[in-house]
């Protein structure tokens, strides 16, 4: 069976979700090894056999953390070398998609980038699926040069168990010269706090300029706790200083794509929408009746958030007691 | 120093726009202009020239003869001069093509730094900086919020997906800024004027020695099968709060099985 490598995104051996899907879609195409980069193999070795991966191969060189995307690359060109694979599969972020490009430049492959659903295609290769311009559009693609390299987005698929006992195989890495590469002086993970990373969250409640405040963000992030859902803002909010960047959703935010999303004075500028139009369903509450975010809206509520979002935490309390 | 910044001239990302029937994007019925993210490697590049002396800066661009455009409206923010390549048998590039063709144009200029946005807003895979880089052996500092210039080397601080990042790699370089990086300023009346005498050499595929078979439509590593419209999303149910606005959004939540 066709091998397929998926680059693991982790965090010191704790498997990120979106590497969970990654593995769910690549048993669509064949059988699926993980690349795993850096320390924490031991502790992620189970994760990844119970979500199909036959094989994990293992590059714990300090080179990985000192510098930036480069190592991953080569890592990744050189165990590629060896194996063959069908499709290579990456997560969607800005380190996954640079390693996608500088490998697929380096095999002579064709490189397809924010994907959200592949399938297998009538010849067994994958055939992807995009949306663009602001998610306005759906593209269906393929690669026709070497093995294709897909970075795909979080949420293009559920994770499926599909336990299996991996082989481990430790590999050794060339790494090429240090005069390209870019040093990683410090590191300082974001933090997660007890709610759901945006990207990955199945629900987001977003806040927008009728937040009107940093302290009014509170009653978002009540809305947000009481659905067990991710907070999100934005930019127009993020700019006036009252969220905090990572928290931004849009075009140059993260873009995502949650089972439910819920927008609290927002407006709905194309900029926002490009970032979370595709969403399952979407509600809103804005007190402008034309605001552009209710032509997208499943449900909207035109009145005052501070109205509105308390007596939903309140009713959402009461249903559930 | 020399820094070449490339831009893009991109449909309007506030237009409707639409693919050509071969799945290319339509560049025909929407209007065109310098991509927003790219005013921001613009603008960092004016502001290190603001600080030190002896820096020069060249824009860059590919495209049809109105690509030109976009080089016109960055020299009128600034600048020195500018590249424009143009050549039938670009169109239909994908992004190893549009890279090798760029990082082609910019040995040919010369440089220390190229600058560039973090994507364009039409394609915007985001990986053109990462390719030149990786085509001109250089570091490639990406996604930078924060860019210090000093003593031939970069730093900058840099927002990935988890962590924050602090990076430092040596000149030469590729470096791609968000626009978190600092406001781009707009053309002044003078430097509208300015920018019609400054220098815009046109280069074709031959100027550069590359081969036309290395670009363009049949050199993409991929096709498009489709492209559809998403059906529009249907505009749901709307009420007015009339004190009962959040309990019916508890209900219509609870239905959906949110709740």
């Amino acid at each position: 069976m066709a091998e397929i490598l998926v680059l693991v995104d982790h965090l010191d051996g704790v498997v990120r979700k979106p590497t969970l899907e990654l593995l769910t879609l690549a048993r669509r195409l064949g059988e699926p090894s993980a690349v795993f980069l850096g320390p924490g193999a031991d502790t992620a070795t189970e994760v990844l056999g119970r979500y199909g991966a036959h094989r994990v191969y293992v590059v714990d060189a300090p080179e990985v953390e000192e510098f930036l995307v480069t190592p991953a690359v080569d890592a990744l060109v050189q165990i590629a070398g060896s194996t063959t694979p069908a499709a290579i599969l990456l997560p969607s972020g800005p380190d996954g998609k640079e390693t996608a490009a500088r490998v697929a430049l380096r095999l002579g492959s064709g490189l397809i980038t924010d994907a959200v659903d592949i399938t297998a295609g009538a010849d067994g290769r994958p055939v992807t699926e995009q949306s663009a311009f602001a998610a306005t559009y759906q593209v269906t693609a393929h690669v026709t040069q070497g093995a294709p390299v897909i970075t795909v987005k979080p949420n293009a698929t559920a994770p499926e168990p599909a336990p299996v006992t991996p082989e481990l195989e430790k590999r050794d890495v060339v790494f090429g010269p240090a005069s390209a590469a870019v040093q990683v002086l410090s590191r300082t993970p974001r933090e997660r706090g007890d709610r759901p990373e945006l990207s990955e969250a199945d629900i987001v409640v977003s806040g927008g300029r009728g937040v009107n405040g940093a302290d009014n963000f509170a009653v978002i992030e009540r809305v947000a706790d009481s659905l067990g859902a991710a907070v999100g803002a934005s930019r127009a909010a993020v700019d006036a200083g009252w969220y905090p960047h990572s928290h931004q959703v849009g075009q140059t935010g993260t873009q995502v794509s949650p089972q439910l999303y819920l927008a609290a004075g927002i407006s709905g500028a194309i900029q926002h929408r490009a970032g979370m139009q595709t969403s399952k369903t979407i509600v809103a509450v804005n007190k402008d009746a034309d605001a552009p975010i209710f032509e997208l809206a499943d449900y909207g509520v035109v009145g005052d958030l501070f109205q509105v979002l308390p007596q939903l935490v309140e009713e959402i309390e009461r249903r559930r007691s | 120093m020399k820094i070449v910044v490339c831009v893009k001239h991109v449909p309007d990302a506030t237009a409707d726009r639409t693919f050509t029937e071969d799945g290319t994007t339509d560049r025909a019925s929407v209007d065109s202009l310098l991509s927003e993210l790219d005013e921001y490697a613009v603008e960092q590049a004016l502001r290190i020239a603001e600080s030190g002396p002896d820096v020069e800066i060249c824009y860059l661009t590919i495209g049809p003869d109105d690509a030109k455009d976009a080089l016109r409206k960055a020299l009128a923010m600034g600048g020195d001069s500018a590249i424009h390549v143009a050549d039938e048998d670009i169109e239909g590039s994908d992004v190893f093509a549009t890279s090798l063709v760029l990082a082609g144009a910019i040995q040919r200029h010369g440089f220390d730094l190229v600058l560039c946005g973090m994507a364009s807003t039409d394609g915007g895979a985001g990986v053109v900086p990462a390719l030149l880089a990786e085509r001109l052996g250089v570091p490639a500092l990406t996604h930078i919020e924060e860019l210090t210039v000093e003593d031939g080397a970069l730093t900058g601080r840099r927002e990935g997906d988890t962590a924050t990042v602090r990076v430092r790699g040596g000149l030469p370089a590729v470096v791609s800024v968000t626009d978190r990086s600092g406001d781009a300023r707009y053309p002044s009346f003078k430097g509208i004027m300015a920018a019609k005498k400054k220098s815009l050499e046109t280069l074709d595929l031959a100027d550069l020695g590359i081969d036309a078979g290395q670009v363009g439509r049949t050199a993409a590593r991929t096709a498009v099968d489709t492209a559809t419209r998403r059906p529009p999303r249907t505009k749901g149910e709307l009420v007015s709060d009339d004190g009962t606005g959040g309990i019916g959004l508890a209900a219509f939540l609870t239905a959906k099985k949110f709740v």
